[in-house]
């Protein structure tokens, strides 16, 4: 069990939240052109690095909102957190 | 024969076991509460019109709450707050802040009966919380005002701090998870009250 802290409402119990998936997979600008095998890529391929990974968390007990995480997928400790719309902060690895 | 148009609240049950309670813990429902859920941006035009109504700014600051003396408003969200109002008032409460909102994008809806409330207080009050939740309700951490959303004993709950002392709390528990949490609570409370 870590804290993570929510933008929002600050260290809270990991129980707390919810995984939302790889963060900033943006919806394609022209959708109708896109091949099969481009939509494909856009709805099933997901980074899967050993490392630091920006994702989607929801502080689903909490405030409800979805927020931004970096992970390491080898530790499962949250390295920064950072709301919708913020850039994503560079961490240390 | 009971009458069926009776409203009956979802702790009405529980009444007798939580007036029982006595020492250092007291709880009661306060049934029927209005509960208005507010969406509105809060920098917007509609926010100030809305304060008017409520008698109170909506608070901004995450996980606290203002009152007016009649109107006790919590934040939820950065868009999102639930404002406790006495019971019946709804009606004209979502009129008048209706009117404030005008053509503004924002939403208000009645959902007084998603949770009900309920009154904790007493000197054991912190600690019989502190059995089933991670927050830390000292004062020094959560002063007067705090609102927090949080899980104790695993259901969903809204807690209110109501005073400096952390001996004063509304709890705010979905109807459906009413009696479970009713039971949690009588039974939290056994080593912090005299026996009956
Ligand atoms: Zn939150």
């Amino acid at each position: 069990m870590q804290l993570i802290r929510c933008p929002w409402c600050g260290s809270r119990e990991e129980v707390e939240f919810h995984y939302g998936g790889q963060a900033h997979v943006s919806y394609p600008e022209n959708p109708a052109e896109l091949s099969d095998a481009e939509w494909a890529r856009y709805v099933f391929f997901r980074a899967n690095p050993r490392g630091p990974l920006a994702e989607r968390w929801v502080h689903a007990a909490g405030c409800r909102r979805w927020f931004n995480a970096v992970r390491d997928t080898s530790t499962h400790e949250l390295l920064a957190v950072y709301r919708i719309g913020e850039p994503q902060p560079e961490v240390a690895r | 024969m009971a009458d069926p148009r009776a409203r009956r609240s979802p702790l009405a049950g529980w009444a007798p076991q939580l007036q029982a309670l006595n020492g250092a813990i007291r709880a009661q429902e306060l049934p029927f509460l209005t509960q208005l859920n507010l969406r509105l941006d809060s920098g917007g035009p509609a926010a100030d019109p809305v304060a008017k109504v409520l008698g109170v700014s909506l608070p901004t600051v995450p996980c606290t709450s203002v009152g007016s003396g009649v109107y006790e408003v919590l934040w939820l969200g950065p868009d999102e707050w639930l404002i406790l109002a006495p019971a019946g008032s709804a009606p004209e409460l979502m009129i008048a802040l209706r009117e404030a909102i005008g053509s503004e994008h924002a939403a208000v809806t009645d959902v007084s009966a998603q949770r009900t409330t309920v009154q904790l207080s007493g000197p054991g009050a912190r600690e019989l919380l502190a059995k089933g939740c991670a927050i830390d309700l000292h004062p020094a951490a959560s002063p007067e005002g705090s609102c927090v959303q949080t899980l104790l004993a695993q259901t969903g709950i809204i807690i209110v701090v109501r005073d400096g002392t952390a001996t004063d709390f509304l709890l705010l528990v979905r109807s459906s998870f009413a009696e479970y949490f009713a039971a949690w609570l009588v039974d939290a409370s056994v080593e912090l009250t005299e026996p009956a």
